[in-house]
């Protein structure tokens, strides 16, 4: 969780398809409509959540790569419908 | 009648089942044909001689190489004399593509793709110039009109698009995006690695590739094709060979390619319609597995290869349980591949990337093995799920 209370997912360092595993468990728990983080690094990680946001009706609000000291990661925002999980 | 790997007992798997093999991976290479093994093994007698040599065994060994040549041009819709034998496919599409871009430096140095090409139009694109990548659909079809409007900007030598695409077999718009290279004045490469022998080739290409082990003949030779009048400059150095590019031709892998081109071009429709009815049938099986979504154009596409994708599962670990009970299948996922990247092609489509299987059916599959790949299938992706701790997301 964040300072406001936004679940986030840190998969960082986790290959496909964990990443959205852990994205799918944290969407199941989740308020719908609210915004879960996911911080990832595998390459697969990026088209796949989208993929995952299109068959589970959720959105993608956003993803970004930042650098970091180890060569950095992806930041996506995904807002989650009521049937996603 | 049965060829490809001698059937083997597998390793045990946890369903206990010890199966014969059946190999569903040929995408991108077919188990040899046995009118090609005939054939190499004639070539190998009579054709091992240097093919420019006057005397009788040199000229048994050209005979060997110009039939070839002219059956396979034939088979492929080119005249005899534009096509070129390199040693792989990938050195058939980097000759393509640089001898090109050599012959075109003054119009300047990009080359306008689909974003579902072959690695080696990207790798022999990035080698010398620069990409002009265009989209693709949900389907993997390329976007007509973007194409068109990227060909007609300055700076373009080449433009390319695959038959069909290798990974998913969706069948690619040839005919009227080679309208827009025409009218822009830009040739096109056609990369018929997936289609050559399965399909028909739609004959308005400037260039075109093609690869033998994708129609079941042996390693070892690639084909160029070059129309008459099509710029092109060969970007290696001067040889005295028999082809355009250096290095000799594998003589025996020509005949064969050629022998085994003309046999499945002859039953081509009887086996594309045998096929499709068997890749339909896997289609059923992995749609009604709970979250596995079948990618590529349902209908429009290569008769011999499904491609679908799980949701939760590890495409390494679906393999090697399939691989476990007798089933050789492919994966577009990452874990998969040499490089931790996913499927360039799955990612342009937007579909998943992991938990991907990929088949591809021999022509001479057996569709009692079809029908148990199909019954082993959503016992193998639960496995794999479970392993995940994914069972119930």
């Amino acid at each position: 969780m964040d300072e406001l209370g936004h679940p986030i997912v840190d998969a960082r360092g986790l290959r496909c398809p964990l990443p959205i595993i852990r994205l799918a468990a944290a969407a199941r728990l989740a308020v719908p409509g609210s915004t879960i983080t996911v911080l990832s690094t595998d390459p697969a990680a990026e088209p796949d959540i989208a993929a995952w946001c299109r068959m589970r009706g959720a959105e993608v609000v956003s993803q970004e790569w930042s650098a970091d000291e180890n060569g950095g990661f992806l930041r996506s925002e995904v807002k989650v419908s009521a049937a996603a999980g | 009648m049965t060829y490809g790997p001698p059937a083997q007992t597998g390793h045990p798997h946890p369903s206990g089942v010890r199966a014969e093999r059946a190999y569903l991976d040929a995408s991108t290479v077919a188990p040899l044909h046995p009118s090609g093994r005939e054939a190499w093994l004639t070539a190998v007698s009579e054709g091992w001689a240097d093919p420019r040599r006057l005397h009788r065994e040199g000229r048994s060994a050209r005979l060997l190489l110009e039939g070839a040549r002219e059956s396979i041009a034939a088979d492929l819709g080119a005249r005899t004399e534009e096509l070129v034998f390199t040693g792989s496919h990938t050195a058939a599409v980097h000759a393509a593509v640089l001898g090109t871009l050599r012959a075109r430096h003054r119009v300047g140095n990009t080359v306008v793709m689909s974003a579902v090409e072959h690695s080696a139009v990207l790798h022999g694109t990035r080698f010398a110039g620069e990409t002009s990548l265009i989209d693709v659909d949900r389907l993997g079809r390329v976007d007509v009109s973007a194409f068109a409007n990227a060909v007609s900007e300055p700076g373009v030598a080449l433009a390319c698009l695959q038959a069909a695409n290798g990974e998913v077999g969706t069948v690619q718009p040839v005919g009227t995006v080679s309208e827009a290279t025409r009218k822009s004045g830009v040739p096109l490469l056609v990369d018929a690695a997936a289609a050559a022998g399965h399909t028909s080739i739609d004959p308005h290409w400037d260039l075109l590739t093609a690869d033998p082990r994708s129609w079941g003949a042996p390693d070892g030779l690639g084909v160029l094709a070059i129309r008459a009048g099509t710029r092109w400059l060969s970007p290696y150095p001067d040889d005295d060979g028999t082809e355009q590019v250096p290095g000799s031709v594998a003589i025996p892998a020509a005949l064969a390619a050629a022998v085994v081109l003309k046999t499945v071009t002859a039953q081509r429709e009887q086996l594309g319609h045998r096929r499709r009815e068997l890749t339909h049938q896997i289609r059923t099986a992995a749609s009604a597995i709970a979250d596995t979504e079948v990618v590529g154009d349902p209908d429009d596409r290569l008769p011999h290869l499904v491609t679908f994708s799980c949701l939760y599962v590890d495409g390494e670990a679906v393999v090697d349980d399939l691989d476990r009970q007798g089933f050789a299948v492919g994966s577009g996922s990452a874990c998969t591949a040499s490089t931790l990247e996913p499927s360039h092609v799955l990612a342009a489509m937007g579909v998943l990337t992991h938990g991907n299987i990929r088949v591809g059916l021999p022509v001479d599959v057996r569709p009692e093995d079809v029908e148990r790949f199909c019954a082993a299938l959503p016992g193998a992706v639960a496995r794999v799920r479970t392993m995940l701790g994914a069972d119930d997301l």
